[in-house]
């Protein structure tokens, strides 16, 4: 098993790791951190092939998906901020209002 | 100088529309009366200038449109015939304008009224400038415009209003046969110049197109416009306007508009002898079919409506038999004595306190003697009594009716003759009614009559005196170099002096059938009337006209409408449609919102889901 593959395999145990935290737990708060877990996963992997392929786009995009994460968490944090202040739990399944 | 003859009423239209109401009566008066005044001074001017040159004056005031090579200009053109019109319309229109500050004195709406009045006069100078029949027919739109709002000037009487949308839409059918006139013409010729479309059937090449086609086409629009049949059932009906407005538009002017074009263009109507039977029959149809309503007609206005229709049947006549230049002679001598007779009927609906049936008048020439003189001169002229001017006009239309070698025929003489008749005696049956024998009125009405202001029976009798020499003046002969007047038979002429002593004598036969008939208290007429039951009852039911396309036209519109385009059409086909699709889309949605249940970790097996498929699909494609 070379470098490589070790990684890839990391990446994807990070992934998944992220997944079924997502699909199991019912903290709000767990489950961010959960989807950013699977973010890191996925950027591991970028890292990894574009080093493989010898070009430095990989990396840079990785910057640019970093600086959409820490976006996405600064308005995500205060949203989950505002619900637990509504509703006083943070427990994902007491938010189904929006139903069709 | 033409420009500003076109300009100056629309000036005052502006200025009367929109300060108007602001400014108080006396300058609208000022205005509405001056400006037109100012146009027939410098229509004077012009007419100078042109004998002066003794070429047409041309003017182009603006380019339209540049299409392609052929720019649509804006060019006024004045020549012996409408340099004839224009004095007519500005003249006569002046008057009218003057007649109008007495007549509407009172109404509120006084601005309106004579903005709505320039307004007209603005059209119509530029129906009779235009030198092209684009620039005529935006004219013809034009006074069709302000004939509708000035029939329905009162509109809060619904009456009115519709009267004033019947004209609108009847008129809309005949421009549609104008402008297919026009389309033709553009297509073969390639110009809309009149003078052009003239030279062009008078030259060398022939163009490639029937001057029949055409002259059909045209003179469909012009039926609309001067109430010929089949569209006549306008005009009686456009008397619900103020009396000045039936006289200006809808007898002096505005209608004769129709005649003013077959004018214009008849270099095409001289090649187009089935069109000029047809019109010369129409014209004789109508000018006998509204004399004959008119003889029973008790409301004055509708008796003078009719007798308008019919003196445009005549100058159609004259038109039909290619006497174009006595069609406006005609034209000329019954913009005054029409005129003069409808002043002279709103001056006594204005002494009446707005009554308008004949009924109710009798015994009115003690009481307003400057009406009654001007009334009576004004109908001696259209009775055609010499040596008035209606005598001189008729008689002409009478004898190229008869002799002329284009489309002279003696039952059309006939015809004309016994319409004649009928004019007379209509004519002067109106007169005993109004101003002889026992009053019928009630004692208030009665006590209530007086004679008109100075600047209403002033303008009678300068329209009266003009009815009286008017005659004198030969337009014919004025206009002969530009409309040449037909060929006689030469074994007719001998029955030139003949044919008139009967014409004066049928006018004598009329006038003594009237006195007859409606002298004392009218019941002589009244045992013919009920000797005569059904033919009264056709004659005052107008031959059911209006009743017959109402059947023929408008209850078949009406359902089509109501049932194939309104409920089939509308609300099954397109609203059923639309139902339909909305419908669809809410079952749709309906199944699909089962989906959205806010619960966060179905989405994320949802999405695991999805995942899952597009890695399965692409291991088998990529």
């Amino acid at each position: 098993m070379n470098n490589t593959q070790l990684l890839l395999s990391v990446s994807t145990g990070l992934f998944c790791i992220g997944l079924v935290g997502v699909i199991v737990r019912r903290n709000l708060l767990v489950m961010l951190m959960c989807m950013e877990l699977m973010l890191n996963g996925v950027i591991l992997s970028l890292v990894t092939l574009s080093q493989q392929a010898a070009s430095a786009t990989g990396a840079v995009l990785v910057f640019l998906v970093f600086v959409v994460a820490a976006a996405e968490i600064a308005i995500a944090v205060p949203i989950v901020l505002l619900l637990a202040r509504r509703k006083h739990t943070l427990d994902a399944d007491a938010f189904s209002d929006l139903k069709g | 100088m033409l420009t500003l003859i076109v300009l100056l009423p629309l000036f005052g239209f502006l200025l009367n529309g929109l300060l108007g109401n602001r400014l108080g009566k006396a300058f609208v008066s000022v205005v509405g009366c001056g400006l037109p005044i100012l146009a027939f001074a410098t229509a004077i001017v012009a007419f100078q200038a042109f004998q002066a040159a003794d070429a047409p004056l041309v003017q182009t005031a603006f380019r339209w449109a540049l299409i392609g090579d052929f720019s649509f200009e804006i060019t006024f053109y004045l020549d012996k015939l409408s340099s004839v019109m224009v004095l007519i319309v500005t003249g006569v229109g002046s008057l009218i304008h003057v007649y109008s500050t007495g007549y509407m004195k009172d109404d509120s709406s006084y601005a309106r009224y004579f903005a709505y009045l320039n307004l007209f006069l603005f059209f119509m100078l530029l129906l009779v400038l235009g030198r092209s029949l684009l620039v005529l027919f935006v004219g013809w739109e034009g006074v069709g415009l302000a004939s509708y709002l000035l029939i329905g000037f009162w509109f809060e009487d619904s009456v009115k209003a519709a009267a004033g949308k019947k004209a609108f839409i009847t008129n809309r059918i005949g421009d549609a046969g104008f402008l297919l006139g026009m389309f033709v013409i553009y297509s073969t010729l390639g110009t809309l110049e009149m003078d052009q479309i003239n030279a062009a059937f008078a030259g060398p090449v022939l163009p490639a197109v029937s001057a029949s086609l055409i002259g059909i086409l045209l003179f469909i629009g012009a039926t609309g416009k001067s109430a010929q049949i089949p569209l006549h059932v306008w005009l009686p009906d456009a008397m619900a306007g103020p009396t000045p407005v039936s006289a200006l538009i809808h007898a002096a002017t505005m209608v004769t508009a129709g005649v003013y074009l077959v004018a214009r263009l008849s270099g095409v109507y001289i090649h187009a002898p089935e069109a000029s039977q047809v019109i010369a029959v129409i014209g004789g149809l109508t000018a006998f079919f509204a004399a004959t309503i008119a003889v029973v007609q008790t409301d004055i206005k509708k008796v003078l409506a009719y007798s308008t229709i019919s003196q445009l049947g005549y100058m159609f006549v004259a038109l039909g038999v290619g006497a174009y230049g006595v069609a406006v002679f005609h034209l000329y001598t019954h913009a005054f004595f029409k005129a003069c007779l409808f002043l002279g009927a709103g001056s006594v609906i204005h002494a009446m306190g707005g009554e308008q049936d004949v009924r109710k008048m009798g015994g009115l020439y003690k009481k307003i003697p400057w009406t009654f003189g001007t009334f009576a001169v004004a109908t001696a002229a259209i009775a055609g009594l010499p040596p008035l001017a209606g005598f001189f006009s008729k008689d002409e239309i009478l004898w190229f009716a008869f002799a002329s070698e284009s489309g002279g025929a003696t039952w059309l003489w006939a015809l004309g003759s016994f319409t004649a008749l009928l004019t007379s005696f209509y004519m002067f049956r109106l007169l005993w009614l109004t101003f002889f024998g026992k009053p019928r009125m009630d004692e208030h009405t009665a006590h209530h009559v007086h004679e008109s202001p100075v600047s209403m029976t002033g303008v009678l009798v300068v329209l009266a005196v003009l009815s009286a020499i008017g005659g004198f003046l030969s337009i014919p002969h004025f206009l002969e170099s530009q409309l040449p007047l037909p060929t006689v038979s030469e074994h007719l002429e001998h029955f030139e002096m003949p044919l008139l002593v009967v014409s004066v004598l049928i006018a004598l036969t009329g006038l003594a059938g009237a006195a007859f008939f409606f002298g004392g208290d009218a019941s002589r007429a009244a045992r013919v009337g009920q000797r005569f039951t059904g033919l009264h009852k056709l004659l005052s039911g107008k031959y059911y006209v209006d009743e017959l396309y109402e059947t023929v036209i408008g209850k078949p519109l009406v359902w089509l409408s109501d049932r194939i385009f309104l409920r089939l059409g509308d609300r099954v086909l397109i609203d059923g449609t639309l139902h339909g699709l909305t419908g669809l889309a809410r079952l749709g949605a309906g199944i699909l919102g089962r989906v959205q249940t806010g619960n966060l970790h179905l989405y994320v097996w949802l999405v695991l889901a999805g995942i899952f498929a597009c890695l399965a699909w692409s291991w088998g494609h990529v």
